[in-house]
């Protein structure tokens, strides 16, 4: 099924051909990275990065026999914006694996902008535990970063300016109900006229 | 989920829309997993004020929005009926105006008069949470015993929820009738005609006052406990008959379904509506209500508290 497209100001970057093998790039280098597979826990951000999280997760065991846990991590109740916002976030259930000492938590996201929603993963998560280690697997750095972070695990590098957006979307997949990556969506605002939306889009199109 | 919250104020169940009650209940959700981490703590409200202002006595209330306030991180003052300028001629305007100004940015409201909560309301900026006004509201406890209600059955629409004594006075009665029957689910008022008057079914409930004809059909049964310090005149000859008659004794809850739910806002006067070994039995979801509620509070004070003002 081919995905729909979208306004033409849209430049599709990723294909779900590519993310699949930036995808099965990063499960390598999560293996690679840690001999001690087992103690490793997948923890995305809502929702992509939980169903981005879920992916790497089966390509690990896909690749390695090895089954990881994943888990969930909110930023939402975590963020540093809070009062100056119009509209909340909308928060969700956090669900890790206790106890968290001597374990490795990967954060998985979509797209790593300013790193404030990885500050906040990071707090979020020291509210469970100390972690041996935390570390972060992002689908696509995008530069313009506020915090001293930096990832471990990127699908794609890629240069933006601040006005543009891009748009990671999920597809249900077949009759499984589970979702699949779609497509990851460069949209040059430059180019529109379109308002001025969330940095980081928050859309999730159910394209089948 | 398409739904957001835009209110500053929770005044009652009766003027929320079942989608806003389904997204408190799912904001709960995300909250109660907070009250399972090894530090119960997250800094969603850090620099707000949180005034807990009860007029009317109260300590489980008054409790649970404590510690849902330092779990959110904001500050908390608490101001009784004793210990405010009320007693020396202030009138609630004037104490809440004071409050305001000294930047508190969210106020928790115990009075004893309905409608004290929407007067403060919509002469503040500040939000106003209503912690029960009356025998009007009490809009947290019924959305805790919603919540408890989804958690435990999965579901809220089709369920016969029996709700047995003193409706009449009863604020947690009539925000769980707005609730209920919002979210779909089928609810009848039991208890002697005294308390329970026809009046109630213009609300779209059921009345009855034969409990043994109404248990054997409930999924849920919440009962009230009678509100001695709210009835200037006797409703019923005596508790001895109000207990014959609409006590939830052992030898009665044997008419319950085996999956019936016993739910009761507390305080319980055990062996008067509910008899010591139903309130702790298998059956029983009270101290989960305890628990819930807390949860509750949280995401309506993260909810209203949470947006620019």
């Amino acid at each position: 099924m081919k995905p729909k497209q979208n306004p033409t100001a849209d430049v599709p970057i990723m294909d779900a051909e590519a993310i699949h093998k930036a995808l099965r790039r990063i499960a390598h280098e999560i293996i690679e990275g840690n001999p001690n597979l087992e103690s490793v826990v997948l923890a995305g951000i809502p929702s992509r990065g939980v169903e981005i999280a879920s992916r790497i997760a089966a390509f690990i065991r896909e690749i390695d026999k090895t089954d990881i846990e994943t888990g969930v991590i909110d930023v939402a109740m975590h963020r540093d914006d809070v009062g100056t916002r119009k509209e909340l976030p909308v928060v969700h259930a956090s669900k890790l694996p206790v106890p968290l000492e001597d374990r490795t938590v990967i954060i998985v996201d979509d797209v790593l902008y300013t790193g404030r929603t990885v500050r906040a993963a990071m707090d979020a998560i020291n509210s469970f535990g100390r972690p041996a280690r935390v570390q972060l697997a992002v689908l696509v750095d995008r530069g313009h970063r506020e915090l001293p972070i930096r990832p471990d695990y990127i699908g794609k590098n890629l240069p933006t300016a601040t006005r543009e957006q891009i748009q990671v979307r999920l597809r249900a997949k077949g009759i499984s109900g589970l979702r699949t990556l779609a497509a990851c969506w460069f949209r040059r605002s430059a180019e529109t006229n379109f308002p001025l939306g969330p940095r980081k889009s928050a859309e999730i199109s159910n394209l089948q | 989920m398409t739904t957001r919250w835009t209110r500053k104020d929770l005044l009652g169940l009766r003027e929320l829309t079942a989608d806003e009650i389904n997204f408190v209940l799912e904001t709960t959700d995300a909250f109660k997993q907070v009250g399972t981490r090894e530090i119960k703590k997250v800094p969603a409200l850090r620099g707000k004020t949180l005034v807990n202002f009860f007029v009317e006595p109260s300590t489980r209330t008054r409790t649970s929005f404590e510690l849902a306030a330092f779990r959110l991180s904001a500050d908390v003052i608490n101001i009784s009926a004793t210990t405010s300028s009320l007693t020396k001629g202030e009138t609630l305007k004037d104490t809440a105006r004071n409050l305001e100004a000294l930047q508190a940015d969210i106020i928790v409201l115990r009075h004893s008069s309905a409608g004290a909560p929407q007067f403060l309301a919509s002469r503040l900026k500040a939000s106003v949470i209503n912690a029960g006004d009356g025998a009007h509201e009490h809009p947290t406890q019924a959305l805790l015993d919603l919540y408890t209600i989804r958690e435990r059955r999965g579901k809220i629409a089709g369920l016969h929820v029996a709700i047995i004594g003193d409706i009449l006075f009863s604020r947690v009665a009539r925000s769980n009738i707005f609730g209920l029957l919002k979210l779909g689910a089928r609810v009848t008022l039991v208890g002697p005609s005294t308390l329970v008057p026809r009046e109630f079914e213009k609300l779209g409930a059921e009345v009855s006052h034969k409990i043994d004809d109404v248990l054997p059909t409930a999924d849920v049964v919440n009962l009230l406990r009678i509100q001695h310090e709210r009835q200037r005149r006797e409703y019923f000859p005596g508790l001895g008959e109000y207990i014959r008659l609409f006590g939830l004794t052992k030898q009665r809850a044997r008419l319950l379904k085996p999956d019936c739910l016993i739910m009761h806002p507390g305080p319980i006067n055990r062996g008067v509506e509910i008899d010591s070994e139903v309130a702790d039995g298998l059956q029983s979801v009270i101290l989960d209500q305890v628990t819930n509620g807390l949860a509750v509070r949280m995401a309506v004070l993260y909810l209203c508290g949470g947006i620019a003002t």
